[in-house]
C-alpha cells in the first residue's frame, strides 16, 4: 500500500494566485446611483436589497458598476434564470463578486468545484457529491437534528429576550455539517469566521485576505490529515478516497470542496432559518396560523425561501459580447440575485408581499440550471426542523427591538443578530 | 392523464416527490422519476398540475 502523501504540502502555495492580484481598485462608500454604482457590499444593500432591486428591475433592468472591476445586475427573473442557464457565455470560474478575478487557467474546475466549474468537468465533479445530498438520504439526520434544536432551545428556555440568530440559527448548520463532514463540533467559532471572511470580506486589501484563506486552508488540512490517518464514514474520507477519471482527486480539489460544504452548509441556511423567524415574529398572524395548521409549514417555507431567498451567486462573462441590450466585457461580473428573480411581477403575483399558502410557487432560491444548490434537500430538512420545534416550544414570539437586527452584508443574506421577545 | 419528467431539464429540485410522493420519487442521485407508469389516478389531476406548475425547470410534462 503507497502512503497518501498528497496533503503534505502547504495548499497556500497552489492558490495564493488566486486570491491576490486584485485586478481591481477597493471601491467603497456610498452608492451614487444603484442603476450605474451598484454594489452589494454596503449597508444600504443589507438593509433592504428589495427596494433597490424593485426599483432598478424598473428603471434600468441589467444595472451596472464600476466596482469590482466592472459588473451587472439583472432583476428580472426572465434575464437571471437565461444566464444561469447560459454556462457557455458566462463561467463559474469566481463565484464570489469581489476585486479578484482568479486566473483563467483556473476554469473548468475552479477553487471550490463543483460550483466553481464550468461544464464538462462540472457534471463530473458534481456527481460526486449528489449522493450523499439527496432527500432520502438526508432524512436519515432528521432525528438527530431535531433533538439537537431542542437541546438549543433547553439552554434558552427562561431567558425573556433570545437573539435567535447567534444563539439559534446558526448552530443548526453547523453541527449539521460538521457531522457530514466529520469535524470537531465544538470549531462552531471557526466556521463562523470562515464564513464571514469569504463572503462579508469581498473589500478586504489582500493583506487582510491571504491570512484568513491561509487559516481556512490549515484548518481543514489539519482535518484531511487527521482523516487520512483515521479513516471513518464522512465525506472528508469520501472525499479523500473518492477516484475522478481514474484517480484520486488533486488536494485542491479535495480542500476547496470541503471548503465549499463548510461554507456554504453553514451560513445559508443560518441565514433562511433566521429570515423565516424575523418574518413570523413580525407578523403574528402569519405565525398564529402555522401554530394553528403546522401542516402548512411545507409550504410557507417555500414562500419564506422566496421572498427572502439568501443566496446570490456571480458569474464571470467569458468574451465580449451584447448581450439583452447591454455591451458586457470579458471577466465582467453578473451578480446573480436569484432574490431579486424571486420578487419579479412578471413571474409572480403579489411578489413583494409573503403570501404563506402560496400554492404555485416556482421560485429559484437555490438556483436553476446545473448549478441547482446541491445542499438543497438538506436545508430544506434543517428549515423545516429548525422552525417545527422552535414554533413547538415558543409559539409566542415578537422582534424585541427591530431596530436591533442586523444583516449580513454581501452575497449571502441573513439576520445575524435578531433578539426575540419570548411570550 | 399521465406525467413525465424531462431528463434533460430536471436539476433534482425534488418539489415534484416533495409534492406527490404518490406519484415521484427520487433516483440515488437526487433527480426525480416518475413512479410506476406514471398514469395520474383519478382525482389526482389537480396534484399532477401542481406539479407542473412548481417545477422550478419546467421538467414536467402532461400527456
Amino acid at each position: 500500500m503507497t502512503v497518501d502523501d498528497r496533503f503534505e504540502q502547504d495548499l497556500m502555495e497552489t492558490v495564493r494566485d488566486r486570491v491576490i492580484d486584485p485586478r481591481s481598485a477597493i471601491i467603497t462608500g456610498p452608492v451614487s446611483d444603484w442603476a450605474t454604482d451598484f454594489s452589494h457590499a454596503e449597508p444600504e444593500w443589507a438593509a433592504d436589497p428589495y427596494l433597490i432591486q424593485d426599483e432598478l428591475r424598473e428603471r434600468c433592468p441589467i444595472a451596472h458598476t464600476e466596482r469590482f472591476g466592472g459588473g451587472w445586475l439583472p432583476t428580472r427573473y426572465e434575464d437571471v434564470a437565461a444566464i444561469a442557464y447560459d454556462t457557455d457565455r458566462f463561467s463559474s470560474r469566481a463565484i464570489i463578486m469581489s476585486n479578484v478575478r482568479p486566473p483563467l487557467e483556473l476554469a473548468p474546475v475552479g477553487g471550490v468545484p463543483p460550483i466553481s466549474s464550468d461544464p464538462p468537468f462540472h457534471h463530473d465533479a458534481r456527481k460526486l457529491l449528489l449522493p450523499a445530498f439527496t432527500k432520502t438520504e438526508v432524512a436519515k439526520q432528521e432525528q438527530a437534528t431535531r433533538a439537537f434544536c431542542h437541546a438549543l432551545i433547553d439552554e434558552l428556555q427562561g431567558q425573556p429576550v433570545i437573539d435567535a440568530a447567534r444563539d439559534y440559527a446558526q448552530h443548526i448548520p453547523m453541527r449539521v455539517i460538521a457531522d457530514m463532514l466529520g469535524f470537531p463540533p465544538e470549531d462552531g467559532p471557526q466556521f463562523r469566521e470562515f464564513v464571514e471572511h469569504a463572503l462579508e470580506g469581498v473589500n478586504a486589501p489582500p493583506e487582510e485576505r491571504v491570512p484568513r484563506i491561509q487559516k481556512l486552508f490549515d484548518y481543514l488540512l489539519t482535518q484531511i490529515r487527521d482523516h487520512v490517518d483515521n479513516p471513518r464514514d464522512d465525506l472528508t474520507t469520501y472525499l479523500i478516497n473518492i477516484e475522478l477519471y481514474g484517480q484520486k482527486l488533486a488536494p485542491t480539489h479535495v480542500a476547496g470542496t470541503m471548503s465549499l460544504l463548510l461554507i456554504a452548509g453553514i451560513d445559508t441556511t443560518w441565514s433562511a432559518i433566521g429570515a423565516s423567524l424575523w418574518h413570523l415574529a413580525k407578523t403574528p398572524a402569519d405565525r398564529e396560523r402555522l401554530v394553528a395548521e403546522p401542516g402548512l409549514l411545507p409550504t410557507a417555507i417555500e414562500e419564506l425561501l422566496r421572498a427572502y431567498a439568501p443566496v446570490t451567486m456571480a458569474r464571470l462573462v467569458k468574451a465580449d459580447m451584447h448581450w439583452n441590450g447591454v455591451d458586457m466585457k470579458a471577466d465582467d461580473w453578473i451578480l446573480l440575485s436569484f432574490p431579486a428573480a424571486n420578487r419579479d411581477p412578471a413571474q409572480f403575483d403579489r411578489a413583494g408581499e409573503v403570501v404563506i399558502d402560496r400554492e404555485i410557487n416556482r421560485h429559484a432560491a437555490f438556483g436553476l440550471g446545473i448549478h441547482r444548490c446541491a445542499g438543497s434537500h438538506l436545508a430544506r430538512m434543517e428549515l423545516r426542523i429548525a422552525l417545527e420545534v422552535w414554533l413547538e416550544r415558543f409559539p409566542d414570539f415578537s422582534l424585541a427591538d427591530p431596530a436591533a437586527v442586523t444583516w449580513a452584508t454581501g452575497q449571502v443574506r441573513g439576520p445575524r443578530t435578531l433578539p426575540l421577545r419570548i411570550g | 392523464m399521465k406525467v413525465k419528467i424531462n431528463a434533460e431539464r430536471c436539476q433534482g429540485h425534488g418539489r415534484c416527490y416533495d409534492l406527490a410522493p404518490g406519484l415521484f420519487g427520487d433516483d440515488e442521485e437526487g433527480y426525480g422519476q416518475v413512479l410506476g407508469d406514471g398514469v395520474v389516478p383519478p382525482g389526482e389531476e389537480q396534484t399532477a398540475r401542481l406539479i407542473l406548475a412548481n417545477c422550478p425547470e419546467r421538467a414536467i410534462e402532461i400527456l
